[in-house]
């Protein structure tokens, strides 16, 4: 049943939002911490555990890709709707903390992605996922 | 006639949403093939006409909400919004290899931290330099240079004024759009081929719908594993912005 794929992520979805409430409560912030993280872990771990006690048929996995599969969409829908008025009105000193914010980052995450190994291309192009729903979105 | 359309249309937000958004990604898929051939990602493409059309609904109507705020497209409120876009993300999980997530354990939490603390750093380090010099601005420009969500919770924490707020926030959405637009353009640069890469981003790019946009319209396969950091990103901001930042801060100035 197609549902129970759903059923699953919906399951993991409000466990992981949970605990990140717990998580932010005991830290004395009033805010979720790492809570769709965690649902992610939560997803990831019941995805090994049913496959190795074979729980999981193709319909049931085709019940949580095709949510992944509609991310894209999702993130369309989130773009039309952030407040691009207030963003771009913010003036120079939020243009320009932003731009220096990012360039920092960015040379940062350009000089520790130098460091990996480039290991992948001795062991050949591993599959990251086999779900067909993404096939043309490679 | 069109009155009768317009009401089915308003009634059916959800729907129209998915209409809407599937009409985009297709014009974007063409534009993408037809006048870039190809190199332009077609989810890029179809991310900056949803950032213009938030910004023409932001006109259109004054609110803070972009497209969303316009009673025919209300529905996108829906579909993009935290509950759905959660939940996409969440699913995206589905397709990690546990075993690269583990490689990049460590290198990701390293990354998280680092993301957090240099945007701050830069950001009220700029903040100073235009003459917001007492510790309370400072943090909370810094902390909106982490996220738009860290800004205003850092600045109510520490009671900022309601401009200092605006414009934390201001910094973030602007950080948040450059991410999005700017991925898919430095991905040779940023060395994002692999899902440790991808984490890395995840960590130090920051903002989880800067990072899930940025990595959907450069490599959506490199998604899940940027997102799977990036969702402690506004929490651990959240955690160090007014406390342990705030009072090196304070430290500092005075």
């Amino acid at each position: 049943m197609i549902i129970f794929g759903t059923a699953l992520l919906a399951v993991c979805h409000l466990l992981g939002i949970f605990l990140g409430d717990l998580l932010g409560q005991a830290l004395g912030v009033k805010t979720n911490v790492g809570g769709v993280g965690i649902a992610m872990l939560l997803l990831i771990f019941a995805r090994i555990y049913m496959q190795r006690h074979s729980m999981l048929p193709k319909l049931t996995e085709l019940g949580v890709e095709y949510w992944g599969a509609l991310y894209i969409p999702v993130v369309v829908a989130m773009a039309a709707q952030q407040d691009m008025v207030s963003a771009l009105r913010g003036g120079p000193v939020a243009l320009l903390s932003a731009i220096a914010a990012v360039a920092v980052c960015a040379c940062v995450i350009a000089v520790i992605n130098r460091t990996e190994r480039p290991q992948a291309q001795t062991d050949g192009a591993p599959t990251l996922h086999d779900n067909p729903l993404l096939a043309d979105a490679e | 006639m069109i009155d009768i359309l317009e009401k089915a249309a308003v009634q059916n937000g959800l729907v129209t949403a998915f209409a809407v958004v599937g009409l985009v990604i297709l014009l974007s898929g063409q534009i993408s093939r037809r006048l870039t051939f190809g190199r332009v990602h077609g989810s890029a493409i179809a991310i900056v006409i949803g950032l213009a059309l938030a910004y023409w609904g932001g006109t259109q109507t004054g609110g803070h909400k972009g497209l969303a705020d316009m009673t025919l497209f209300g529905g996108i409120g829906l579909m993009g919004g935290a509950m759905l876009r959660d939940f996409a993300i969440v699913a995206t999980a589905f397709e990690v290899q546990a075993t690269e997530a583990r490689k990049a354990g460590l290198i990701g939490v390293v990354s998280l931290l680092l993301g957090t603390v240099l945007p701050f750093v830069v950001g009220a380090g700029i903040a100073w330099s235009f003459g917001y010099s007492d510790a309370v601005s400072m943090t909370t420009i810094g902390a909106g240079a982490v996220t738009y969500i860290v800004g205003p919770v850092t600045g109510a924490a520490i009671g900022a004024s309601p401009d200092v707020m605006a414009l934390s926030i201001a910094t973030g959405l602007v950080k948040a759009i450059l991410v999005m637009v700017g991925t898919p353009i430095a991905a040779r640069f940023l060395g994002l081929k692999t899902p440790r890469s991808a984490m890395v981003f995840g960590g130090l790019a920051g903002t989880v719908s800067g990072v899930s946009a940025g990595l959907a319209a450069t490599d959506r396969k490199l998604v899940p594993y940027g997102a799977l950091v990036a969702t402690f990103h506004t929490g651990l901001g959240c955690l160090l912005g007014p406390s342990l930042l705030f009072f090196a801060t304070k430290a500092l100035v005075g």
